[in-house]
């Protein structure tokens, strides 16, 4: 799709005494398997065997001259186990320019003396969250080629436009230079040659799936930190790049986020113009089949994760749906993708097919469709190029299709039945009457039985929800912490924890109440027969509805506006909603559809609003003449 | 219901709350308004939800609780548990406190919970936060008291004694001397009981002075676990009633004489009547001078008038040459009628009865007067109504009698409670009402002798 260079040079194999804390290449040109010890660790044993001999003074304590190498780089003498101060790399400074060394071997030290794990980069993180995360989508039925070519294809554009890989120049060529003369210095085996990374090859890595994932990291795409020396004492991180990572800021580069990761996923969900929508998206997360808030804990147990990792990987909040919304945009505009596929009436994604969903969902009417089709008609809002997302468009905005289709049943539910605490009452007392007298017959859709019903059914769920909110585990198994200080403290902390819960678990229900809903992208389950839900779908709308001539009009001749007058200045938002001004049963009718779509109310009735300034472009653009000209009177 | 967590977490921020109630409480609505000093008071971070749904699971624990639910509030616990793995340190630190009281409250009543589990959990607590550490181990010790399981309270208690954290702070302090007067007095129960088994030997038998030495020994070791507690200023009645009865039991009455006093009159102290009465009734004990039990009894008068030992006082004023401590001697009596608790009190009224007739035959008039003028507007709704006399004459015939001479004599004859009193034609009585009739005649301060 999009053509990628990349000339990086790659490490195979590691026989040096230890590693290069930042060599790098693409990620995705290595695969590493489950099982399989990473290609480096063989020598990280041997570096602890091997002896120096290149030190030949006595040592302090026993005057022997037998030095061995601890891990950390250090000397050690053999026979009285005094471990020195001095250590390899600094003892060699004959051969390599004394200061990039210095940095360059504290990173290693750094690294080694508390953790034993690989050296991974941030972008690595993100890309093993990726992974989880689209397979997670594959499980959920989603086609396989969202992972394997779209989204993979998001990601590497991502590397590439950030120049984190993947790109001819990145911004790293000092330190570069410093790795390379590291390289020649330890590592003579080191093939290093630039190698071209086929597509192909590419694929594998996410194709390969979370556990296979590439453990060769990306290059560092930043400048050297101003001030390791003294940033480094006190600040750490698991990753290699995590300092630098959390400070990097340059301008016209979006960073990558967690969140940002669920817009690359929705990105891909939508080029493809699959069946999930954003609010699908993240009730998925919010439910946990998809991974998000602890998805770092299935990292392979060499990636550690602390200090400054956590600030990046540790999430302690849901998905919002607007913040999701804006990330997305934000990433297809720095990406520079192309239009979208269209969506067109077929599509899931179209208003004429989502309002389906969502009357059944919300246990409407069937022939309320016929409403919402021709509303969508009037607006022009199922017109393709509204509907399809072009981020290279002046103002790139993609539609919120779910809030939209949402929007347009609410604002047929006015045309139908007003809601204004009255009418809609007393359309239910007809339909009440008629239900009575004919019982045959297919009935009419009564207003107070489906709030009744709604209501119920919506208080529960609701109330479930909260329930499992409040029970919704946030920590890792692996605890997080700031500093090496903190470890033993975290993991302990930890340890009790668990110990704690196991008795209390003891003495909870002895059968969870919380067990794991599967996934569904309905939320609501309507039955005819079932009298405790009762289905409204095969309702008439009779009752309010009137024939005149060949058409059909709604009984209802009156209609109010959601929104009288649209701000316009240049803040973001086009209304304010505050609940108290409105009636009840609209009230009602927002929060009902908000809970199904896990939105604010305001959203949502933003969204009426605009809806209806299309509906009724002439009274707006009435009102903004009286306006006028009463100013011109005065 | 307060939420708790939130005074906790928040000590210093009163101020803000103020502030955002100033705001609201000008009648106007702002709904965007407390988002906006929220996220102030975030510093424009929004609230992570992991605060906002362990929040929630402390309402739903809460509530759970209230409802005797003991299971639905172990589920709970289970989730709320991780807030103890909050990456806020100060948040960490006050959620201890709360999950140590919730859970402890749902080990307590748990029907599934036993002695060993809410040992863990207490053992569990003690070392997360040190500052903890003490009051854990106390609160722990009571829950092993209240089990019957004394040896292993007290061994707690001896463990919480050694323990030391840092620098002694003035907190650690109070706390340790408290689980050392806890031991105490627990050693204290033991020690009565043998005290008990050994009134029940012969004081001839060989054994009794050797135990009675051993008991003597046990209480002498024991009284150093109360000696540091009992110098803080505070309540500590338990702790000083048994260190009393030790000390006396060994001989010490100095020493006990000086704790009663210090512990009743020490101005760092806060005021508190038990002190007096523990002081008054070891001068008793001690047959001190009345002079000495007056000056207690006093003390006491001023802070609970209406202490059932008022009438000992009484007994003791009236015994008194001084005049001025006969006149008090009335007041007290009045005094103590003045609470509704004393109205049935037989034995008070009786008190008064005779008292003003003798006072009366003294020839002091303007003390009753005195006494009077100040009661004379409430007393007789409060004790003469009618109500009262039907009520009494029904359930004590005696003590209508007694109050319908003192109604006689302070409100005259015409007074409701007497006449009706009066009317009752009891055999048994007839007597009784001719006397009354009479020292009325004589003594009614309203209508005086002519």
């Amino acid at each position: 799709m999009v053509p990628y260079s990349h000339r990086i040079p790659e490490p195979k194999v590691l026989v040096s005494s230890f590693r290069p804390e930042g060599y790098y290449s693409a990620p995705g040109s290595d695969v590493r398997c489950p099982g399989n010890e990473p290609p480096h660790s063989p020598s990280a044993c041997g570096m602890e065997l091997e002896e120096a001999k290149e030190l030949k003074e006595r040592c302090s304590q026993c005057d022997a001259i037998s030095w061995g190498l601890t891990e950390e780089g250090k000397y050690y003498c053999t026979s009285c186990h005094n471990v020195t101060e001095r250590s390899k790399e600094v003892i060699n400074t004959d051969i390599i320019p004394n200061t990039k060394i210095k940095y360059i071997s504290r990173g290693l030290k750094r690294k080694s003396k508390f953790e034993k794990g690989w050296d991974w980069y941030v972008c690595e993180g993100f890309q093993h969250i990726l992974c989880q995360q689209a397979e997670a989508l594959k499980t959920l039925g989603v086609a396989p080629e969202v992972k394997n070519e779209v989204l993979h294809n998001f990601w590497k554009r991502y590397l590439q436009k950030s120049k984190q890989a993947y790109c001819a120049n990145p911004v790293y060529t000092s330190r570069r230079k410093a790795q390379v003369l590291e390289d020649r210095v330890h590592h003579s085996d080191w093939t290093n040659g630039p190698e071209l990374l086929s597509d192909a090859n590419c694929t594998s890595c996410l194709e390969s799936g979370a556990e296979s994932q590439s453990d060769v990291p990306a290059p560092k795409p930043f400048p050297a930190p101003k001030a390791p020396q003294s940033e480094a004492a006190s600040v750490c991180s698991g990753s290699v790049d995590g300092i630098e990572y959390s400070e990097w800021k340059e301008k016209g580069v979006v960073k990558m986020t967690v969140p940002g990761t669920l817009a690359l996923c929705y990105l891909s969900l939508l080029w493809q113009r699959e069946t999930v929508t954003l609010s699908d998206l993240l009730r998925f997360v919010e439910e946990d089949h998809i991974p998000y808030i602890k998805a770092f804990q299935s990292f392979p147990e060499e990636m550690k994760l602390y200090g400054r990792d956590k600030g990046i990987f540790a999430i302690e909040s849901w998905p919002d749906y607007e913040e999701i919304y804006k990330h997305t945009i934000e990433i297809a505009t720095f990406l520079d993708l192309p239009r979208f596929p269209d969506i067109t009436e077929d599509c899931f994604l179209h208003p004429n097919v989502l309002c389906v969903k969502y009357l059944m969902e919300a246990n409407l009417p069937d022939e309320m469709h016929g409403l919402t089709h021709q509303v969508t008609k009037m607006t022009g809002m199922g017109d393709v190029d509204s509907l399809t997302f072009d981020p290279i468009a002046k103002a790139a905005r993609t539609v919120k299709y779910d809030v939209q289709a949402a929007a347009l049943i609410v604002v047929v539910l006015k045309l139908l039945f007003l809601l204004d605490d009255k009418a809609e009452w007393s359309l239910s007392d007809l339909a009440e009457v008629h239900n009575e007298k004919n019982k045959t017959d297919k009935p009419w859709f009564n207003f107070r039985t489906w709030y009744q019903v709604m209501k119920k059914s919506v208080d529960e769920k609701k109330l479930k929800w909260e329930e499992a909110r409040a029970k919704y585990m946030w920590k890792s198994k692996k605890p997080l912490y700031f500093s090496h200080i903190d470890k033993s403290v975290a993991y302990k902390r930890r340890e009790m924890v668990v110990n704690l819960q196991k008795q209390f678990s003891a003495l909870a229900n002895s059968t969870p109440t919380v067990e794991k809903k599967s996934p569904s992208s309905f939320q609501f389950r309507w039955a005819k027969d079932d009298p405790a839900r009762p289905c409204f779908h095969g309702h008439s709308l009779q009752g309010v509805l009137l024939k005149k001539g060949p058409a059909l009009v709604t009984k209802n001749s009156l209609y109010w506006l959601s929104t009288q007058k649209f701000c316009r200045s240049y803040c973001k938002h086009v209304t304010t909603y505050e609940e108290s001004n409105f009636s009840l049963s609209y009230q009602f009718i927002l929060n009902l559809f908000s809970f199904l779509l896990r939105i604010k109310a305001a959203l949502l009735h933003d969204e009426v609003s605009l809806i209806e300034k299309k509906l009724f472009k002439k009274k707006y653009s009435e009102a903004k003449k009286n306006s006028r000209s009463r100013k011109v009177k005065r | 219901m307060t939420d708790f967590s939130e005074e906790l977490t928040r000590p210093g921020s009163e101020d803000d709350q103020v502030e955002i109630s100033a705001v609201s409480g000008t009648g106007m609505h702002f709904p965007w308004l407390q988002e906006h000093l929220d996220a102030v008071a975030t510093r424009g971070k929004k609230k992570k939800e992991f605060a906002q749904t362990t929040g929630a699971c402390l309402s739903f624990i809460k509530e759970a609780l209230l409802k005797h639910q003991w299971q639905r509030a172990a589920e709970y616990m289970c989730s709320y548990l991780q807030i103890l793995e909050d990456f806020d340190s100060n948040k960490r630190q006050s959620a201890t406190e709360i999950v140590w009281k919730l859970g402890s409250e749902v080990l307590f009543y748990h029907p599934e919970s036993s002695t060993e589990t809410f040992n863990t959990f207490a053992d569990q607590m003690k070392n997360i936060g040190v500052l903890n550490y003490l009051k854990i181990s106390l609160q722990h010790a009571l829950y092993l008291i209240h089990h019957g399981m004394l040896e292993e309270a007290s061994r707690n208690l001896s463990q919480a004694e050694t323990w030391r954290y840092g620098e002694k702070s003035s907190s650690q302090e109070t706390l340790i001397n408290l689980v050392q007067a806890y031991k105490g007095l627990l050693e204290y129960f033991s020690w009565s009981e043998r005290k008990m088994e050994l009134s029940k030997l012969d004081k001839d038998d060989y054994a009794y002075s050797t135990e009675a030495r051993n008991i003597v020994s046990h209480s002498w070791k024991t009284s150093v676990n109360f000696n540091a507690l009992i110098k803080t200023p505070g309540v500590w009645d338990p702790f000083v009633k048994s260190y009393v009865e030790m000390l006396e039991f060994s001989g010490d009455r100095d020493g006990a004489r000086k704790v009663l006093t210090s512990y009743a009159y020490d101005e760092k102290f806060p005021a508190n009547p038990n002190a007096h009465v523990y002081l008054y009734n070891f001068l008793k004990r001690e047959k001190a001078p009345r002079a000495k039990l007056l000056s207690v009894l006093k003390i006491l008068y001023q802070i609970v008038p209406s202490h059932k030992l008022m009438l000992e006082f009484h007994l003791l004023l009236k015994k008194s040459e001084k005049e001025e401590h006969r006149k008090l001697g009335l007041a007290v009596l009045f005094g103590l009628l003045d609470f509704a608790g004393c109205t049935r009190n037989i034995t008070a009224w009786k008190h008064l009865a005779s008292y003003l007739r003798q006072i009366l035959m003294q020839n002091h008039l303007a003390w009753v007067q005195e006494e009077w003028k100040s009661r004379r507007n409430w007393w007789p709704a409060f004790h003469f109504s009618y109500f009262w006399a039907k009520s009494d004459w029904k359930e004590d015939k005696d003590l209508a009698y007694e109050k319908a001479l003192i109604a006689g004599m302070l409100l005259g004859k015409g007074c409701r409670y007497f006449r009706y009193i009066l009317k009752q034609d009891h055999q048994g009585v007839k007597k009784k009402i001719k006397l009354m009739k009479k020292s009325v005649k004589k003594y009614s301060i309203v209508k005086p002798p002519c």
